[in-house]
């Protein structure tokens, strides 16, 4: 037997995404200092870091454990509107943006993976479109909820309403989760490199749960749930593990995302939100958190860059959307594309 | 091959397994979908390192025995004791880890994971590290890693199949898949092993070795094996004791050559149309 | 009395989703697919009738009529175009495309019919029903929403019951490849699904409008959302479970927001899908399929 390659393919493909990240984010960091970008491009920076990890998060759940959620935006909103809580009550102490961003998405983390664990629960005993229904009736809820809940903080601490403002805060406090209004305080701290940091650490963190026993369970539930039932694997156990872990990420993402910001409504984080991931996920392949990654980042900017389209932008993007799709899905059209791009491998991989 | 001895529970089991308790006993089970009796009061003890056969014509319930003692089904009536324990509260999983694994008639393999993944995950059993310890690659996750690694390698020797290791377990070809199957169920440490038809879609040569080796996991791991096989040349060479199933009910039970004997086998089964 | 009409309300509103819901329900009892573009028809069915009546000052129910003649095209032709190259495909790549579909027919809609809101004229002429010497009022609208709901529920039961089209369609939804094989032509079949259901769909907006007269590009959104959400809570696949998912969530709805609170009625009526699905998997009236092993 040939000498054991411990650098697997797995190990390499992780190894090329981490090396992809870091190298995009010197070349961006190059042309934001030499001032080679449009300020618009650079104001998308931290929202394109916020959706790939977003993207890879919900990857997690659809690509590796194989079960479809229309609701992720839900997490991205409990992450959000948590993690600048927490950033705001703590801002009166700590005058740090790195410190208050960094603590807003682990706080925004613990709260997102809390209520991804306890939506599981009953989720995850659904089958196919019935917990995507159901996700998507969570992402619902969650955003009905942060539209009614008012949050101020004074001398005497956080204080909570739902429906109306029942706060009562002194004179001194400040108000912030206004219902309706969202977030209205937002410490807009959030930086690009941090922004970085925190997809790279969604990477490792996926990347080794892949890697491990639990990620071999949880797709061995993927691919099928009665063989891994017959060798010993507790199936509500690592589908839950997967799916919090997912919504953790999420919230983190939420947080970066707000804080961007200095004002943020719930109704961002809506239905629409969660397709707009899920499609970068489609997009990008399933499990592959590459292909998330460029797709999450293009589909970012690709609204931008059809600016020039003006109102037919989003008309081009349904259509851009459409044909991607019947490309990379139907043989004729892929024969056809084949025959356009000569020297195309035969047997390439398939993207969706 | 063995002599079987009968035991006090009115069953056989092999010479060797004489003095030790059994590994199964099936005591009146049953399970009925709506009105049918798919298996009906279904009584079997199998030795501690006796290979064993469950034969019977197609629709017989057989593979509804296996889905039974797995728990796929739960079953209507009956008792199962797995090495003395009653398997009644227990699900799928439990009755894996209580020393059940088994393969499957219509192959259920991990298809987009690779060969040596699908063996590991097998071992979820025996590996302790838990999320934090994978997350943060702990010297402990690396320690289980390699042993899992090293044992994988150990299994898929069995088959001749370590060059397979980095393949995706969907893309080898049906025989070798069939064989992961086995593997992979051994790899859950078991002590009473269900081959759900083991030799279908192989050529006669194929199912020459595969029979070699199924003794040899016998031997090697000193479990028992319950087989379904239509294959009767395979039947009668490794198994010890053979249980006929028709209607879901036991035609007969005993030894090879017993029941090869037995008219009521014969009418409905070999009788009818004997090949190989 | 105010529970009574209450009720009205809601059996109106839930008789709209129910219209809705029987083709989120009819498509994917067949196409095996969620068929996300499905609330922009109804969207576009109702921006026809709404040019047809109030700027050509058509009768209404020619307006009626050329909505659902167009959306049972538009069905069609969403069907052939891009639904039907991915019949093979994943599930999930089917699922972007019909997002796809509807991003497309709201951003078309935005381009042809603009942002601003148009008032809609109600089908219907104004006016209402006096009960209980005027203490309970039913509308026009209302009636006839909940009668055409009634007529149509009972028509497709009949349709796939008792005819042969009916039948084929039954037939494909169970097993598209036996279907074939027993001489029925699959394709086809799927494109009359979808073309009912489109044409639903166009009644659905124009009953919409009517009762909740502001049409803009996104008015079938939220709607199509519920009443898929009805689909499911029926059973989806299931003709009487998207009747019966339909008007419980409009009762619900219309309740939650009498009794508990308007802002919350949407996380309300989602609330008890999810309670209903942790309840019964398969939704009220739909069928546990056990995998075999």
């Amino acid at each position: 037997m040939k000498k054991r390659i411990r650098w697997n393919k797995t190990t390499r493909n992780n190894y090329i995404t981490y090396a992809v990240v870091i190298l995009a984010f010197v070349v961006m960091q190059a042309m934001v200092s030499a001032g080679s970008i449009s300020s618009t491009l650079k104001g998308m920076l931290v929202p394109i870091c916020a959706y790939v990890v977003m993207a890879i998060s919900l990857n997690l759940t659809v690509g590796i454990l194989g079960e479809l959620s229309l609701g992720h935006a839900g997490f991205m909103s409990v992450g959000a509107f948590t993690g600048v809580t927490a950033a705001v009550a703590l801002s009166n102490h700590v005058s740090s943006g790195p410190v208050l961003l960094i603590v807003g998405m682990v706080v925004g983390a613990l709260f997102a993976a809390l209520i991804g664990f306890l939506i599981g629960i009953p989720v995850l005993r659904l089958k196919g479109d019935y917990l995507a229904i159901v996700t998507l009736a969570f992402g619902e809820i969650i955003k009905g909820i942060f539209n009614n809940l008012y949050v101020g903080l004074d001398s005497s601490g956080l204080h909570m309403s739902l429906l109306s403002d029942k706060t009562n805060l002194d004179e001194a406090g400040q108000m912030v989760i206004g219902g309706p209004m969202g977030l209205e305080t937002i410490p807009k701290v959030a930086t690009f490199p941090i922004g970085v940091l925190l997809v790279l650490v969604s990477l490792v963190i996926i990347f080794h749960l892949v890697g491990s026993r639990a990620g071999r369970a949880i797709m061995a539930v993927r691919d099928n749930r009665i063989a891994a039932e017959s060798i010993g694997i507790n199936v509500t156990k690592y589908k839950l593990m997967a799916f919090t872990v997912s919504a953790a990420l999420a919230g983190a993402a939420g947080t970066l995302f707000a804080m961007n910001y200095s004002t943020l409504v719930a109704n961002k984080f809506d239905f629409n939100t969660s397709i707009l991931i899920l499609v970068f996920v489609v997009l990008g392949g399933l499990g592959n958190m590459l292909g998330s990654i460029i797709a999450a980042t293009a589909l970012t900017i690709l609204p931008e860059a059809l600016r020039q389209f003006s109102d037919y932008r989003m008309l081009v993007y349904a259509i851009v959307l459409i044909l991607v799709m019947l490309a990379t899905n139907n043989d004729t059209f892929k024969a056809f594309l084949a025959r356009l791009i000569p020297g195309r491998k035969k047997n390439e991989k398939e993207v969706v | 091959m063995a002599k079987l001895v009968s035991i006090p529970s009115n069953s056989l089991i092999p010479e060797r397994d004489i003095d030790k308790s059994p590994i199964l006993e099936c005591v009146n089970l049953g399970i009925q979908f709506g009105g049918l009796k798919a298996v009906d009061d279904f009584n079997l003890t199998i030795g501690r390192t006796e290979i064993a056969g469950l034969i019977g014509p197609n629709g017989a319930g057989k593979t509804t025995v296996f889905n039974l003692l797995t728990k796929v089904y739960q079953p209507t009536n009956g008792t199962i004791l797995l090495d003395g324990k009653d398997t009644h509260s227990m699900n799928t999983m439990q009755v894996n880890k209580a020393g059940i694994a088994r393969t499957f008639q219509n192959i259920r393999l991990f298809n987009a994971m690779s060969v040596e993944d699908n063996v590991k995950t097998g071992m979820e059993n025996e590996m302790t590290y838990g999320l934090w310890n994978g997350i943060f690659r702990t010297p402990k996750y690396w320690k289980q890693e390699k042993v899992a690694h090293e044992r994988a390698m150990e299994l898929l020797s069995i088959f001749h199949m370590e060059d397979m290791a980095d393949m995706k377990a969907g893309s080898l070809p049906y025989g070798a898949q069939r064989r992961l199957e086995i593997v992979r169920a051994l790899a859950t440490n078991p002590s009473l092993l269900l081959l759900d038809e083991p030799a279908a879609g192989m050529n006669p040569s194929e199912t020459a070795e595969l029979m070699e080796n199924i003794r040899k996991i016998r031997d090697t791991f000193q479990i028992a094996v319950l087989l379904i096989e239509h294959d009767m040349n395979l039947v009668m060479n490794i198994c010890e004791g053979l249980c006929v199933l028709n209607f879901g009910k036991v035609i007969a039970k005993g030894t090879p050559e017993d029941v090869q004997a037995n008219p009521a086998v014969i009418e409905a089964y070999l009788g009818k149309k004997k090949e190989a | 009395m105010t529970f009574l009409s209450f009720l009205i309300s809601g059996i109106s509103l839930g008789s709209i989703y129910a219209i809705i819901a029987l083709g989120y329900t009819m498509v994917y009892g067949i196409a095996k697919m969620l068929n996300f573009a499905h609330g922009d028809v109804i969207m576009v069915g109702a921006y026809i009738c709404f040019y047809a009546t109030s700027r050509y000052e058509l009768p209404p129910l020619v307006g009626v009529i050329l909505a659902i003649i167009v959306c049972t095209i538009l069905g069609i032709v969403i069907e052939r175009l891009a639904y039907k190259p991915l019949r093979a495909a994943p599930i999930l790549a089917v699922l972007i495309t019909a997002i796809g579909v509807s991003y497309f027919l709201q951003n078309a809609a935005l381009l042809l019919w603009s942002s601003n809101p148009k008032v809609f004229p109600s089908v219907v002429s104004s006016g209402n029903i006096p009960l209980f010497g005027g203490q309970l009022t039913i509308s026009y609208v209302t009636l006839v929403t909940i009668l055409a709901c009634v007529v149509i529920m009972v028509a497709l039961v009949w349709f796939t019951n008792k005819t042969k089209m009916g039948k084929a369609m039954r037939a494909c939804s169970e097993d598209k490849g036996a279907a074939q094989l027993m001489g029925i032509n699959v394709n086809g079949t799927i494109s009359l699904t979808f073309a009912i259901g489109s044409g639903l769909a166009a009644i659905a907006g124009v009953l919409l409008c009517s009762a909740y007269p502001t049409l803009v590009p996104t008015t079938g959104a939220m709607p199509g959302i519920k009443a898929f959400t009805a689909a499911v809570f029926g059973g989806i696949g299931s003709i009487p479970g998207a009747m019966l998912g339909g008007i419980l969530l409009g009762i619900i709805e219309i309740f939650a927001k009498a009794y508990i609170s308007t802002q919350l009625s949407d996380a309300i009526v989602f609330a008890v899908l999810i309670l209903v699905l942790i309840i019964r998997p398969a939704g009220l009236l739909g069928k546990q399929i056990r995998e075999k092993v």
